[in-house]
């Protein structure tokens, strides 16, 4: 198949291998589990146990709220012991909204319903099993999946890309799913694929897994997907690149894949699709990478969500030597965390215990306008132009400039060579603009409320002045008639 | 608390300092030819230029209160410094380099705000204002393969010893004076142009500029060491050899021909390590051949009509002052947007 050229990109070190031969082994069953109610892009998750109630494996503990949103599932069974704060998994390590729960080390399932023919199924009813099961996007962005199938669903979808790229360096779950659980997935493309009408199926995979992109491809033989080989290149893996690659299209500005008639899921979110529709399994655990120069022996663990990371991390023999840096996610894009109590989430593809040569970091020096980093960019972007607007508090010139179609990938922080952290600055600015568009919104609203009251008391004030006036005239009206009848009457 | 470091949390092994290192690594065979060609003379004026660099910015950088070891470890001094040692003539006194290299640091860079602020080049702003200041310092040229012995260098670096015996003139400066005789191109290249030599740099000119080939093996090196780009070298180069072939094809006794021009004057040292200098040249690949094609033109304009028998140094610092509105208006296509930055429009299928 013939594919399409990605614009910059970098080569960092994979360092997969590392993890990449050792077999996915399940965690033991923790005593508790720290289960937050916001896992996934949009609102919060309301729970609908209280404390003392004891759930089964796989029960709802806390349902989708609004437009955007996912249900959140009991991870084993066991007693609600807690409705409160606990440590989130985020760089603030502030306290988040948690349902905790003790395990009674049972681990008993509660009622799953069973799909004998999920193809038989119709397209709106795989979206609402998958919407039920809380599936949300597991290559990161945690975005809810059946919310995606339903724009989808109304676009019609010429391209389904499944994203198998895993470009960040030291993550192996993706690779370990498709290995080792080849058949579940490919059936669950089927499902997605049918759920969407689906013209074209391409699953995507970095030619650095080549057991992985073997394994795919024999369970892929008589069906319609069509399993392609990608150069290894960061990021390959992200939404808009691997659709750029592979289809050659761009995804306009400000739109959706959707747009182009495009849909792209990860590898892992169709392996919990299939669960769900076939087993009638929700998504209540995942394939965590625990690797990094730190770890003594980096593994693939699936792991029940709300874990906290210290188990995983003990089981894999604790540390080699002090961790400079702790990260969940890839190095790339992932996340810095310091208290190991944070849970794994659904969002979690990697624990990361980082010696300092591995993080490279280095004092920011002056930039010397190399433009190296305008090369790596993926996206076409002037970092060095948008860094240089922020740092003088020009927000608006950095915006101009296409801040917004940063997608934060930090190609361009990872090549600089003044190791200036640029992804920051443009993170910090994309929040302080929100923040600007949020207050900016906040006072237009209040203004028309303020106008529209002033209105208000004005209409009131002409009422009771023209209600006055014409109590006024009737009553001068009655005295004339009075006055004249008087007259009248003195008259006759 | 240890503060929260953002992502990535991974780095490509480079730094400023590998980077300048690497460019002065590039540069160190032409040098060491210069040595070799110009005798003890030449190590003085280049190790003098470079420690009047060092001092006089460790000096400014002081005065403003900053840190002075991180700005000298980050070499981008040295270099400057080095690359004036190598346009200067090799026989120059040493308070030619010592201004030289000051005004380079100083004015060209730290009153700019120093490194990466500078709009014009450093090392050609101080060239240039030598040239302008001191014309017969900097026009003074000696030939080839004579070797003073050290002590003899010394009374010439920083005794301003009279050189007359062994003055000579750069090809480029016989060609406009014997112009000016009104004797033509075939005449004044005679004795004088030998391609060979000129390849290997065996001729009359500044310390560091002559070996063509030394030069070329060195901008290579960056291009793969991808330290720079080929855009403004190729660019630049493309911009005095087309020219000149034409102009030479219609009038073959007045306008030398592109491989006179390629071989002689500050072409490769400019073409290599002056235009492709990062801070002062655009930032985009196409931009970056704007600037060198530009580069080359003006330069071969004013080697053609100008006063001046060189113009790297003029077409360099001109097309600085041009860099930023280069930078406006050439700039990469966003994905997602069209050219002008609109988003592209939603196509079904």
């Amino acid at each position: 198949m013939k594919l399409f050229d990605l614009k910059g990109g970098v080569h960092p070190e994979g360092k997969k291998d590392l993890s990449a031969e050792r077999h996915i082994r399940a965690l033991p069953l923790p005593k508790k589990l720290y289960v937050p109610l916001q896992q996934h892009i949009g609102a919060p998750a309301t729970p609908v146990v209280n404390v003392g109630d004891k759930v089964l494996k796989g029960q709802l503990i806390a349902s989708a709220q609004g437009a955007v949103s996912s249900s959140i599932h009991a991870p084993t069974s066991g007693t609600i012991v807690a409705l409160g704060d606990h440590v989130a998994p985020h760089p603030s390590g502030l306290p988040v909204p948690t349902i905790t729960l003790e395990s009674d080390g049972e681990d008993r399932w509660g009622m799953t319903k069973v799909v004998d023919d999920p193809l038989a199924l119709a397209p709106e009813d795989i979206a609402a099993h998958v919407a039920a099961a809380g599936i949300v996007g597991l290559g990161g962005a945690t975005f809810p999946s059946a919310l995606k199938l339903n724009l989808s669903r109304g676009s019609g979808v010429q391209t389904l890309i499944m994203n198998g790229g895993e470009c960040e360096p030291y993550l192996t779950c993706d690779d370990r799913i498709m290995r080792e659980r080849a058949v579940e997935i490919v059936e669950g493309i089927r499902l997605i694929a049918h759920a969407v009408a689906a013209k074209e199926v391409l699953v995507g995979i970095e030619d650095n897994k080549p057991e992985a992109i073997a394994a795919m491809q024999e369970a892929a033989q008589g069906t319609a997907i069509k399993v392609v080989a990608m150069p290894s290149m960061y990021p390959m893996g992200s939404e808009k690149q691997i659709i750029q690659v592979l289809t050659g299209k761009e995804v306009p500005a400000g739109g959706r894949p959707a747009d182009i008639g495009v849909l792209v899921h990860n590898v892992a979110t169709a392996f919990a699709v299939q669960q769900a529709i076939r087993y009638g399994k929700p998504l209540i655990s995942r394939i965590v990478t625990v690797s990094g120069g730190a770890i003594l022996q980096p593994c693939n663990l699936e792991v029940l969500i709300g874990t906290p990371v210290q188990e995983l991390i003990e089981f894999s023999g604790g540390y080699r030597q002090p961790a400079a840096r702790l990260v969940l996610g890839g190095p790339m894009m992932g996340q810095q965390f310091t208290n190991t109590n944070v849970p794994v989430v659904k969002g979690t593809s990697g624990v990361l215990a980082l010696m300092a040569s591995e993080i490279g970091q280095a004092e920011a020096s002056p930039c010397i306008r190399c433009s190296t980093c305008v090369r790596a960019c993926p996206v076409g972007l002037l970092p060095l132009e948008m860094a240089a607007h922020i740092r003088t508090a020009d927000l608006a010139g950095a915006a101009a400039l296409g801040l917004k179609d940063c997608i934060a990938c930090g190609s361009c922080s990872y090549v600089c060579p003044a190791h200036i952290p640029l992804v920051h600055f443009f993170n910090y600015a994309k929040g302080d603009l929100a923040a600007q568009e949020r207050s900016k919104l906040k006072q237009e609203a209040t203004k028309k409320l303020a106008d529209a009251r002033n209105e208000r008391l004005a209409r009131i004030e002409r009422e009771r002045a023209e209600a006055a006036a014409k109590r006024k005239a009737a009553r001068e009206a009655k005295a004339a008639k009075e006055a004249a009848a008087k007259a009248a009457e003195e008259a006759a | 608390m240890t503060p929260i470091a953002h992502s990535p949390h991974a780095h490509a092994p480079v730094s400023i300092g590998k980077v300048m290192a690497t460019v002065l690594l590039a540069l160190t065979p032409a040098t060491l030819f210069g040595f070799w060609l110009y005798g003890w003379p030449a190590v003085n004026l280049w190790a003098v230029a470079l420690i009047a660099a060092i001092l006089g910015e460790a000096f400014v950088v002081r005065m403003q209160g900053r840190k002075v070891r991180p700005v000298l470890m980050d070499g981008s001094g040295i270099l400057t410094a080095w690359l004036l040692a190598l346009s200067l003539p090799p026989y120059a006194p040493w308070w030619i380099a010592v201004l030289g290299s000051l005004f380079a640091v100083i004015i060209g860079k730290q009153v700019f705000g120093g490194l990466g602020q500078n709009v014009f080049n450093p090392a050609m702003a101080a060239r240039v204002m030598l040239l302008i200041s001191f014309p017969l310092e900097m026009t003074t040229w000696v030939a080839p393969s004579q070797a003073p012995g050290l002590l003899e260098s010394l009374r010439i670096t920083f005794f301003s010893q009279p050189i007359d015996g062994m003055a000579s003139a750069s090809l480029l400066g016989h060609v406009k004076t014997e112009f000016t005789r009104g004797i033509g191109l075939d005449q004044a290249l005679a004795g004088y142009y030998a391609p060979m030599d000129m390849l290997w740099g065996s001729r009359t000119g500044s310390l560091g500029e002559t070996a063509a080939v030394l030069l070329l093996i060195g901008g290579l090196f960056l291009i793969a060491r991808r330290i720079i780009t080929w855009h403004a070298p190729f660019a630049m180069l493309l911009g005095v050899a087309a020219p000149a072939l034409l102009f030479n094809m219609i009038d073959g006794n007045h306008y030398a021909g592109p491989m006179v021009h390629l071989l002689s004057g500050g072409l490769m040292l400019g073409a290599f390590f002056i235009v492709t200098d990062p801070v002062t040249s655009p930032n985009t690949a196409l931009g970056q051949f704007i600037f060198g094609l530009s580069c080359g033109l003006l330069t071969w304009i004013i080697r053609t009509w100008g006063g001046y028998p060189e113009g790297v140094a003029f077409a360099v610092l001109l097309m600085n002052a041009a860099t930023p509105i280069i930078d406006q208006y050439v700039k990469p296509r966003i994905y997602g947007r069209d050219r002008k930055g609109v988003a592209l429009s939603v196509k079904k299928g």
